[in-house]
This record gives structure tokens, sequence and C-alpha cells, in this order.
């Protein structure tokens, strides 16, 4: 099953609620995927700065870490503890250093970075997952929410969405793709990594590797169509992009909204209902393989 | 009139509220706040009118008998399944699935339904004012669905005897559907269902084609093997 949410904001006045609005998506959306939760927003950048998003488990003590990791770095990493996920902004001349300090302990995982994407992903249920890590409060320009009833692989921190394998671009996924362990060997010998045995994990790896080779969004999504077997309803969030491709004969569910302030997207209209305006917004279900793509400018 | 706000009641109250409706009961409801819930106004069997304000989701009039029910909005999948008689309205879109597996009644939609529209109908006549989807129709037995605009990839694959008019272009035809000649009787039946959805003036039997089937298929025959 799984619940998908997105958000993407026109209207610069929002982003100061786009925490609050996603997350009422996404517990709207907590009985199509009780399993576990997860989001990627899209916040302000620091300039001359990269955000890394790290995990540890329950209950780590992240203060003498952070005081190492600030020694390291030799200056303020303006960090942001989350529960068992903290955001830390690093001066890109001083991110292999950083990088390498935190391979020094073992239970700290890099689970995300990007100029302005964070991202926070736990088992449980998706209501406690917002909860846990405050995201009414956040805020940005876009956020990309996942609820997850696992079918392919387990239910674990790492099989929640979104997958994340490139700086700033993330991927939610409802359904399954069928050819997963063929695109994962290709993507492998052009020089991708990956860490799960997910199906999902590969969709972001393709798109990884096509927008390193250059392609735009709207050309990665159009050749995802082609590459890519199985049931899937993706959105994908970049930077400054936000895109929808469903799959040919549109297997998963799908809704979309758009106002002059905002674009989003639910599963089901349910996750729609409380964002403002949409009683008057264009509501409609996007069409099976067509490619759908938002950019900020 | 009654109303009944889904912000305060339950979809469970109402639906239980709708199957105590006696049989004779000529009664107009109004439901307000829907907000995309599920199986709203499911199982009715009495000659009432439901007019929900606003979009539903899931199964919305499903196995309606003798009700009259329109949606002042768009509906999510399955909207009217299995109907067996009565009257289902939606003023907006239909999601997947609209008027699955119906066996009687009038289904008709003002703007487009995606995939699988009439999927399995037995029976039941859809009428939609906007396009179709992909695979509309498929293995459809009985009944009539109209097409006032175009239909997606597949239509009537595997069809058996429902009837099909479409309007528009038609993307592909499914397995053992072939068009086939449109007669005065099927313009004369074409024009009581356009008659029946309130639209037989302002559109022309002339414009529409007819499809259904070959009859290749669901008759096992050894020399059919290869289309399997």
């Amino acid at each position: 099953m799984c619940g998908i949410v997105g958000l993407f904001l026109k209207d610069d006045s929002l982003k100061s609620d786009l925490g609050a609005l996603t997350s009422r998506m996404l517990v709207t959306l907590c009985d199509r995927g009780p399993d576990s939760a997860g989001f990627a927003v899209y916040g302000a950048e620091l300039p001359g700065r990269l955000k890394l998003t790290l995990r540890a488990p329950d209950h780590f003590d992240w203060k003498p870490f952070l005081r190492q990791l600030t020694d390291v770095a030799g200056t303020s990493l303006h960090e942001t503890v989350r529960d068992t996920h903290t955001v830390v902004a690093v001066p890109h001349e001083r991110e292999a250093l950083v990088r390498d300090a935190i391979t020094r302990t073992p239970e700290v995982d890099v689970v995300g970075s990007g100029r302005r994407m964070e991202i926070f992903k736990e088992v449980g249920r998706p209501d406690r997952v917002a909860e846990r890590f405050g995201l009414a409060k956040m805020t940005g320009t876009h956020a990309i929410g996942h609820t997850r009833m696992a079918t392919e692989s387990a239910v674990t921190t790492n099989g929640a969405h979104p997958f994340t394998t490139g700086p700033d671009q993330c991927l939610v996924h409802n359904g399954s793709l069928s050819n997963h362990n063929a695109v994962r060997r290709d993507l492998v010998r052009n020089g991708l990594t990956f860490q799960t045995e997910n199906d999902t994990e590969v969709a972001a790896g393709y798109m990884t590797w096509q927008l390193r080779e250059g392609a735009s969004l709207e050309q990665t999504l159009g050749a995802a169509l082609d590459a890519l077997d199985g049931f899937y309803t993706f959105v994908v969030g970049t930077e400054s992009g936000f895109g929808v491709l469903r799959d040919p004969i549109a297997c998963k569910p799908a809704v979309m909204a758009e106002t002059d302030r905002w674009v989003a997207f639910g599963t089901e209209y349910r996750a729609l209902v409380d964002l403002p305006g949409v009683q008057n917004a264009r509501v409609w279900e996007p069409e099976p393989a067509r490619v759908y793509r938002w950019e900020r400018h | 009139m009654r109303t009944v706000d889904l912000a305060e009641t339950s979809i469970r109250e109402l639906n239980a509220s709708l199957h105590r409706l006696s049989s004779s009961n000529d009664e107009r409801w109004r439901v307000i706040n829907p907000r995309g819930q599920h199986a709203i106004a499911v199982g009715l069997d009495a000659p009432a009118t439901i007019e929900i304000d606003g979009h539903v989701g899931y199964y919305c009039a499903g196995m309606n008998k003798r009700a009259t029910v329109v949606v002042n909005g768009s509906a999510g999948q399955g909207v009217a399944e299995n109907m067996m008689s009565g009257r289902v309205h939606v003023r907006g879109d239909a999601s997947q699935a609209a008027g699955a597996t119906g066996c009687g009644g009038l289904l008709v939609i003002d703007g487009n339904a995606s995939a699988r529209c009439g999927i399995s109908m037995k029976g039941i006549d859809i009428v939609v004012k906007g396009s179709v989807g992909h695979l509309s129709a498929f293995m459809a037995q009985a009944g009539n669905l109209v097409v006032l605009g175009d239909a997606g990839e597949a239509l009537g694959d595997s069809i058996y005897e429902a009837r099909l008019f479409v309007a528009g272009s038609v993307k592909s035809l499914g397995a053992d559907c072939v068009e086939k000649p449109m007669e005065d009787r099927h313009k004369s039946d074409l024009f009581k269902l356009l008659s029946a959805a309130g639209i037989a003036k302002e559109v022309d039997v002339g414009t529409f084609r007819r499809y259904g089937s070959a009859r290749n298929l669901y008759h096992f025959h050894i020399d059919n093997i290869g289309q399997y």
C-alpha cells in the first residue's frame, strides 16, 4: 500500500507553514503505511555550507560526538539535534575531514546531504515519527513524505523512505519494481553505491546517475519510464525541483492539486483537504507515463 | 431535508442511518464536509436522494440500490462499484474503476473518468461526458458505456456483450474488441441513454461510433490459441 505526500510552495509567504502543512498531510495517511515513515524538507541554505543529516541509534549521546566534530571542523556546525537525527552544516572545504571523523564513530551514519535538504526517517507510526522529529515546526520551500507498508524488504529504518543517493536528491515510491537487481548492477558498474537491497533505492540511484550525466529532471523521469519495470508512483525532490511519475498502467493511486500558491501530491485526496485554498484548487489525477515537474527559479 | 455533517458524524453512523431508511421513503439528504473520506453512502436500498457537497474518496455509492446519489465534486476509486439500480451522478471527475462490476442503474460522470472505467460491468449504464482512461470496459459483460470524449488504450479488452459508444477518438482497442456498424436501433438506444443522462438535446447520436465484442475469445476455440 504506502502513502505519499508532497508539497511544493510557489508562494514564499507559506515557507514558515511548510512543516505544519506537510505534517498534517503525512498523519492523514498513517493508515496507508503504519510500519514506518520519513520525510525530506528543503529548508534554508547556509552560504558556503553543506548540510549533512546524521543518524544514530536511540539514546545516543550527541554532545561529546558533536564537540569532537566541531573541533575537527574548526568552526561551529550550527547543529540541530532532532531525536535520533542531527543536521550539521559543514563548510564545503571541511567536508572530507568531517566525513572522515564521522566514520570513526560507527554508530553514526550520514543519511543525507545537500545544500538545502534535510532527511528524517524511522520505524513506527507516521504520526509518532513526525512528532519525534518536530516536523510541524520545520520551514522551507518543499517537502516530500512517505508512510510505509513494507512489501519488498524488511521494516527497518534504512528501508523507510525517502531514499537519497545524491546531494539534495530524494525519492519516495509507492509500488514495487521487478527489475531492480539488474538496474542496480548497471548502476554499480557506473560507480554508484547502495546501502540496502531495497527496490526503491535503485530508483533513487537511477535518478542520481541520470542527473549526474547531465540530464534535466524532466529527462531523468522520462528515461526512468523505459529503464524501470514494475508498479510505481514516484515523487522526487531536488534542490529546486519537484517531480511526479506514474507507471504506464497507473497501478498505484495518485491525486494532485495546484493553486497559485502551491502544488501538492497525495496518494489520496484526503491528504490534501487541509491545504489553504484547496476548495478552489485544480484537483486532478496525474496521467500514467507522463512526467510532471515543477522548478523554483 | 436532513443534513449530515461528516466533520461531526462518522461514516459508519451516516451509512447506518441511510441503511435504516424504509423502502418507501422518498427522502432527501444532504452530506457536507466529505473531505475525501471513503465509503460514503454505500449499500443504500431505498428511493432516497443523497447529495454530497465536496470531493469523496473510494467506493462512494457502492452497491447502490434504487437511491440517487449526487456528488458535487470529484470521486475517488470505484465510485458506484457494483451498483444494482438507481442513479449516481458525479459532477466532477472520477478516479479509476468507476462503475466497476455494476449490475444495473445509471452512472453519470460530468468530467473525465480515469483508467478501467466500467471494468467487468454487468448491466450498468455509464455515461461519461469527458474522456475515459486506459482499459475501460475491460471484460465488460453487459450494459452500456457512453463516452462523449476520447477513450484511452485497450478499450473493451476481452469484452463480452456490453456495448460501447464513443464520440471522440479511441487510442486503441483491446483484444477481441472491434468497431461495429451504428444502426438505427443502436442510435435509438443511445438516444435513450443520453436522455436518461439529461443531455439528449445537446449531443448528436450521429457523432458516435459503436464498439463491441468480435466474439472470438470468450468461447475457447483451438484456432484462437495464438491470441491468448
